[in-house]
C-alpha cells in the first residue's frame, strides 16, 4: 500500500492496535505511516482523526484532499483488487482459526503460528512499525526449541473443544489422549 | 493479603533515592512473553486462561525469588482492590479491567512484578528508584532466564519473542523512565521536546499512561520499537536521551530561579500552603500542587520535606489508596475531605519538626 507524496514515498497502514497511542493525542493509533524522504525514514503513528489531518496537510498544496476512507480505498486499489483483499481477509490460521480480518479489526494476533502463517501480510507492517523485520536480540537460553509440538497442542485443544460441541465424544477422547501424550513430552 | 497494612507502606522504587532522583522518579523495564502451547490471550478459551494461570502458579511462584513472592488472584478482587494495585503500578489498567483467570506476583520491595494473562501470557516488570536502567536490566534478564527454565516461550528465530500485538514483537521489551519535568512545562518547552523525541521513535506518556499536565508534570519516556535492535541498544536509546532531558529541565529551573525567582517562590509556597491547609481537595489538584512542592524541595525553596515523602504522597492520595488507608469505602466528596486531612497530617508534622529543631539550635 504505497502512495507517492509530494516529496517522497509514503506507506500507510491501517491496523487497530489499542496499546499504541496516537502521537498527537491519547487515542489508540490505528494508522501507521512511514515517510521516505530523501533517503530518510520517519515512522508516524496516529488515530484516524489525526491521520486524516496529517494526510490532508501534505496534500492541501496540490488539490482538494479526499477523506481518509478515500485515501485508504485508493491505496488498496493500487495494490490489490477487491477480490484479493476479500480473499486475504478470509485467510484463516490452521492452528488457532483466526481470520486475517479478525487481526485487522482487533489488532491482536491469535497464536504464535500467525507470525509464520500470515508472514507475507505482516512483514510490511513490521517494517512500518519497527523499520526492521529481523530479531537480533536475546535468544532463549535453552536454544531455539522445536515448538512444532507446542503449536500442535493449540490446534488439538481447539479441535477437542469443537468435537465436544458437536457431541462427538469418541473423537474428543482420542484427541484428549493425543494432547496428554504431547503435553508430557513438551514439559521442559 | 491485607491491603490496608500494605497501603501504609510504599514501594521501594518510590523512595526518591538513586541517581538523578530529583528529576527521575523511576526506571522500569518490562518484557512481554508468551507460552508456545497456548493461543494469545484475546483468543484463549476460559479453560486456556485458567491453565496458563495454573502453570504460572505451579512452575514460577516460589521459584523465582529466594526471598519469596506475594501472589494476588486479580479475578477475585473487587473494583477498589484492583484500582489499588493499579495506583501502585503493580498491575496495568488492562489487567485490572479484563475478565477471566489472571493474577500478579511481586516481591516485598515491589520492584519486581509478573502479571499473568494480561495482553500477553506473561508481563515481567522490574522497577528501580531514580535513573538506573542497568541494574533493572540485569535483574529482569536473570528473572527471564529463570522463567524460561520452567516453561517454553513462543519464540521464532526471525521474529524473536512472539507477542499478541506486532508492536511488541522481537525483544518484547519496553524500557521506560518516569521523569518529573515541571520547569519545562512552566517554560512551555515540553511540547517541543516531546516532538523531537517522537522523531527518534520514543514514546511519551503520562503517569498512568494518560498524559496531561493535570497529572503532576510526570512523563514516561519509552522506546516505541522492539524489533531489529538488541536489548542493549534499546537501553541505550532511552538511556542516552534521559540525561539530555534532565539537563533541559535543570536549565529551565536555573532560568526560572534567575529570571523570576519571586514568581516561582510564590507559586511553590502557595502550593505548599494549600496542601497544608485545605479542608477538601481533589486528587488532580493534589497532584498538581505536589508537583510544585516537589520542585520546591529540589530547589531548596521548601525546608524539611523529603523527596521520598512527596513521592509517597503522590500515590497515597490517589482514590483507592486513600480508601484503604481510611479502612472504608468513601464517596468522592468524602475522599476530598480525607485527602486534605491526610496531607495536613503529613506536611504539618514535618513543618512542626522543622520549627522545633530550629528553635532548639
Amino acid at each position: 500500500m504505497l502512495l507517492l507524496s509530494s516529496d517522497g514515498l509514503r506507506l500507510v497502514l491501517q491496523v487497530g492496535c489499542p496499546r499504541m497511542k496516537c502521537q498527537k493525542c491519547e487515542k489508540p493509533a490505528t494508522f501507521h505511516i512511514t515517510e521516505l524522504t530523501n533517503g530518510e525514514v520517519m515512522a508516524l503513528h496516529f488515530c484516524a482523526e489525526c491521520a486524516e489531518k496529517y494526510l490532508k496537510q501534505g496534500q492541501s498544496k496540490e488539490k482538494a484532499s479526499p477523506t481518509i476512507a478515500g485515501v485508504i480505498a485508493h491505496q488498496l486499489k493500487i495494490g490489490q483488487t477487491a477480490q484479493d483483499l476479500a480473499r486475504l481477509d478470509e485467510k484463516s490460521c490452521p492452528v488457532c482459526g483466526i481470520k486475517f480480518l479478525d487481526f485487522r479489526q482487533g489488532g491482536r494476533l491469535g497464536c504464535p503460528h500467525d507470525y509464520v502463517y500470515f508472514a507475507d501480510e505482516l512483514l510490511p507492517l513490521l517494517v512500518n512499525i519497527h523499520g526492521e523485520t529481523k530479531h537480533v536480540g536475546k535468544q532463549p537460553k535453552r536454544g531455539t526449541v522445536d515448538t512444532d509440538q507446542h503449536t500442535d497442542l493449540i490446534r488439538l485443544r481447539r479441535e477437542m473443544r469443537e468435537a465436544i460441541e458437536k457431541e462427538d465424544y469418541e473423537a474428543a477422547s482420542s484427541l484428549r489422549d493425543q494432547i496428554r501424550d504431547i503435553e508430557g513430552k513438551c514439559r521442559p | 493479603m491485607n491491603f490496608k497494612e500494605f497501603a501504609a507502606k510504599s514501594g521501594e522504587w518510590l523512595r526518591g533515592i538513586g541517581p538523578q532522583s530529583d528529576i527521575v522518579i523511576s526506571s522500569r523495564i518490562r518484557l512481554a512473553r508468551n507460552l508456545a502451547d497456548f493461543p494469545f490471550i484475546r483468543w484463549c478459551a476460559d479453560i486456556d486462561r485458567a491453565n496458563i494461570a495454573a502453570i504460572a502458579r505451579e512452575r514460577l511462584f516460589g521459584q523465582l525469588e529466594a526471598s519469596g513472592l506475594s501472589m494476588v488472584d486479580v479475578a477475585e478482587l473487587d473494583d477498589l482492590d484492583r484500582q489499588f494495585l493499579v495506583e501502585r503500578q503493580l498491575i496495568s489498567r488492562e489487567l485490572s479491567d479484563s475478565d477471566g483467570a489472571r493474577c500478579v506476583m511481586f516481591d516485598k520491595e515491589e520492584k519486581f512484578s509478573l502479571m499473568v494473562n494480561e495482553e500477553d501470557h506473561l508481563r515481567i516488570q522490574v522497577m528501580t528508584s531514580g535513573l538506573d536502567l542497568a541494574s533493572a536490566w540485569e535483574r529482569i534478564d536473570a528473572i527471564d532466564d529463570k522463567v524460561e527454565e520452567s516453561l517454553t516461550y513462543a519464540y521464532h528465530p526471525d521474529f524473536g519473542y512472539l507477542t499478541a500485538c506486532p508492536t511488541n514483537v522481537g525483544t518484547g521489551m519496553r524500557v521506560s523512565v518516569m521523569l518529573h519535568l515541571p520547569a519545562l512545562v512552566i517554560t512551555r518547552q515540553v511540547e517541543k521536546v516531546f516532538r523531537s523525541l517522537q522523531k527518534i521513535s520514543l514514546a511519551v506518556r503520562g503517569l498512568y499512561g494518560e498524559g496531561s499536565h493535570a497529572m503532576g508534570d510526570f512523563y514516561q519516556i519509552s522506546n516505541q520499537i522492539t524489533l531489529g535492535k538488541t536489548e542493549e541498544e534499546l537501553l541505550e536509546q532511552v538511556g542516552e536521551v534521559v540525561p539530555v532531558l534532565i539537563s533541559y529541565e535543570r536549565k529551565a529551573r536555573d532560568f526560572l530561579m534567575e529570571e523570576s525567582q519571586n514568581d516561582l517562590k510564590d507559586q511553590i509556597r502557595r502550593a505548599y500552603g494549600v496542601l497544608r491547609s485545605a479542608q477538601q481537595i481533589s486528587s488532580e489538584e493534589t497532584l498538581h500542587l505536589l508537583s510544585k512542592v516537589r520542585m520546591g524541595v529540589n530547589l531548596d525553596l521548601i525546608p524539611d520535606v523529603e523527596i521520598g515523602v512527596v513521592n509517597k504522597l503522590c500515590i497515597h492520595t490517589q482514590p483507592a489508596h486513600l480508601q484503604k488507608l481510611c479502612g472504608r469505602d468513601l464517596s468522592s466528596s468524602e475522599r476530598n475531605v480525607e485527602r486534605a486531612k491526610y496531607l495536613q497530617s503529613h506536611l504539618r508534622e514535618l513543618e512542626g519538626n522543622g520549627e522545633t529543631s530550629t528553635r532548639s539550635q
